[in-house]
């Protein structure tokens, strides 16, 4: 069935080798299957976002693609040059800044190349910083920095956003749109919102009983805004396979499928039709 | 001319005289120190219990010009700084392997934490029977002391190093050894300087109560020949000594712990 589904996504007609590839991916914690024979495909320099109810397991295949968890049975298929963003910074704190990018890399140029990604953050004044005094959206920055030199052609992304307050996570989706542009890595964007799913990516997978329920492309113009009739339609159709229903809501606020930590994401929703989707820098 | 005394009563009664905060803070131990001096002076307390400050002083002044202290003052030292050393080593030994593998965890934490619980004091006797009476069972017995403390915090810090940030740094390529040398073991450096100022704590103590049992030089010594002569100042001066000791002790891990935490926030200056 799951194989079915990646076959009609909208993803399959681009020509081209899938850059990650996953069949049949099973995997259980206790009684139930958490992953469950799900199978998907991501094409190089595609924007998938991947969305879900708590507990769906859209995390633990996240972290299978970040190869921290095992994948026990079925293939698993990927790049070696991938990076993870996490919901945290998760920066090295006696580490300076710009050692934080580049730790690891191999590379004899490795400063300039850590400096160059900060740059491209616009965290260049930070880089001789010590991470705990950095900012929440600095720190995430830095973390953007550190997974962008590495030149991934996969990009997962766990929630990134979701820790930020609401400006700077309108800036950092932007920044994130921006630098996906130029560098054209396939990303896979892990959210609860179905907002910035719809801003950011080319199409919206929703996971169900450890597998991919549906998988919708969001065909919308760039830059998106959150009152444009299609930005509407696609919003209340992956609503729905959320299993939210819009005419029982009292306010504007749908995304917030999970009730969980919804005072820590305030960002970006009641926004009044026609504001820019994406601010840039 | 009234205007000026008005003035004047205003700023009186706004701004009282008052000590400085330093000279506030020392008056009461000062008064102490004079009552006591004046409590001697006048026979209300016997020097065979207590000697009074400016005898104190006049044994400190004696003790040092003699060159008598200096002498005791480096053996003892050494003998800090000899079980200090191998209990150091040894507690950083054994946290590596507990710390860095499930099976040197498995052969090394359950008799390492039941060991801990004997009061490695009450081995004098046994230490005595087994190394004798000359430098090996004092120093054997501060290194006993202080590897315990160093073993436990380090062995706690590397096992409590940020799991999520090892997790991230794991995406990053990074071989074990640069890992555990760029990762683990600076995040696990809190916990050791914790152990370490424990630690010199510890050995300062065993020092005390080894060289009070047969030793022939060393600062312990001093107090206890001076007890058989009734030398109450002498006593006193060993005491202080000690004390300067184990002040000057954390006040080099304090040092140690401004420049190797400097990422702290605690210690930025920013």
């Amino acid at each position: 069935m799951s194989h079915a589904l990646s076959q009609s996504t909208a993803s399959q007609s681009i020509i081209g080798k899938p850059v990650v590839s996953v069949r049949g991916l099973v995997r259980n914690f206790g009684a139930g299957n958490v992953l469950d024979g799900l199978s998907l495909d991501l094409q190089p320099g595609s924007f998938t976002a991947l969305l879900g109810r708590s507990g769906c397991g859209k995390s633990t295949l996240l972290r299978t693609l970040a190869r921290l968890d095992p994948a026990p049975e079925g293939t698993v298929h990927l790049p070696d040059e991938r990076a993870v963003v996490f919901q945290e910074p998760r920066l090295v704190p006696w580490m300076r800044v710009l050692r934080n990018v580049t730790l690891g890399l191999r590379h004899s140029d490795a400063e300039a190349r850590g400096l160059a990604a900060l740059e491209e953050v616009g965290l260049s004044h930070r880089a001789c910083a010590w991470p705990l005094t950095l900012s929440g959206g600095e720190a995430q920055r830095a973390a953007l920095a550190r997974a962008l030199v590495r030149e991934p052609r996969l990009l997962l992304l766990d929630e990134p956003f979701a820790a930020l307050d609401a400006l700077t996570r309108m800036r950092m989706q932007g920044l994130v749109e921006t630098l996906w542009r130029s560098h054209a890595p396939a990303v896979l964007l892990v959210t609860h919102d179905v907002d910035e799913a719809l801003l950011l990516a080319d199409r919206a997978m929703v996971m169900a009983n450890g597998r991919i329920a549906a998988d919708i492309p969001i065909p919308l113009a760039r830059p998106r805004r959150h009152g444009d009739p299609g930005f509407i339609a696609l919003r209340s159709r992956l609503l729905a396979e959320l299993g939210v229903d819009e005419e029982h809501l009292a306010t504007r606020e749908p995304q917030r499928t999970e009730g969980r930590a919804s005072a820590a994401k305030p960002g970006g929703y009641g926004l009044p039709a026609g504001a820019a989707a994406a601010p840039s820098l | 001319m009234t205007a000026a005394t008005a003035t004047q009563r205003t700023g009186r009664r706004t701004r009282p005289w008052r000590l400085p905060a330093g000279l506030r803070r020392c008056a009461v131990p000062l008064a102490l120190l004079v009552l006591w001096q004046a409590s001697v002076g006048l026979g209300w307390i016997s020097t065979r219990s207590i000697p009074s400050p400016s005898q104190i002083l006049t044994a400190f002044w004696d003790l040092t010009v003699s060159g008598e202290l200096a002498v005791h003052l480096l053996v003892s030292l050494g003998r800090v700084s000899a079980g200090l050393a191998i209990g150091i080593s040894a507690g950083t030994v054994c946290a590596l392997i507990a710390g860095l593998s499930r099976r040197g965890e498995d052969a090394l934490d359950a008799l390492l934490q039941m060991l801990r619980t004997l009061p490695h004091l009450a081995l004098v006797p046994l230490f005595i029977l087994w190394f004798g009476i000359g430098e090996t069972p004092k120093i054997a017995l501060v290194a006993l002391g202080t590897a315990f403390p160093i073993y436990l915090n380090l062995f706690a810090g590397i096992r409590t190093v940020d799991a999520k940030v090892v997790e991230a740094v794991s995406t990053l390529g990074l071989t074990r050894g640069e890992m555990i040398a760029q990762v683990i073991l600076p995040g696990a450096l809190p916990a050791f300087l914790t152990g370490l100022r424990y630690a010199l704590g510890v050995a300062w103590l065993s020092l005390v109560v080894g060289e009070q049992i047969n030793a022939s030089s060393g600062i312990g010594y001093l107090a206890m020949t001076a007890r058989e002569f009734l030398r109450t100042d002498v006593i006193v001066v060993a005491l202080i000594v000690y004390a300067i000791l184990g002040l000057l002790a954390d006040l080099i891990v304090r040092f140690i712990e401004r420049s190797a935490l400097v990422w702290r926030p605690a210690f930025i200056k920013e």
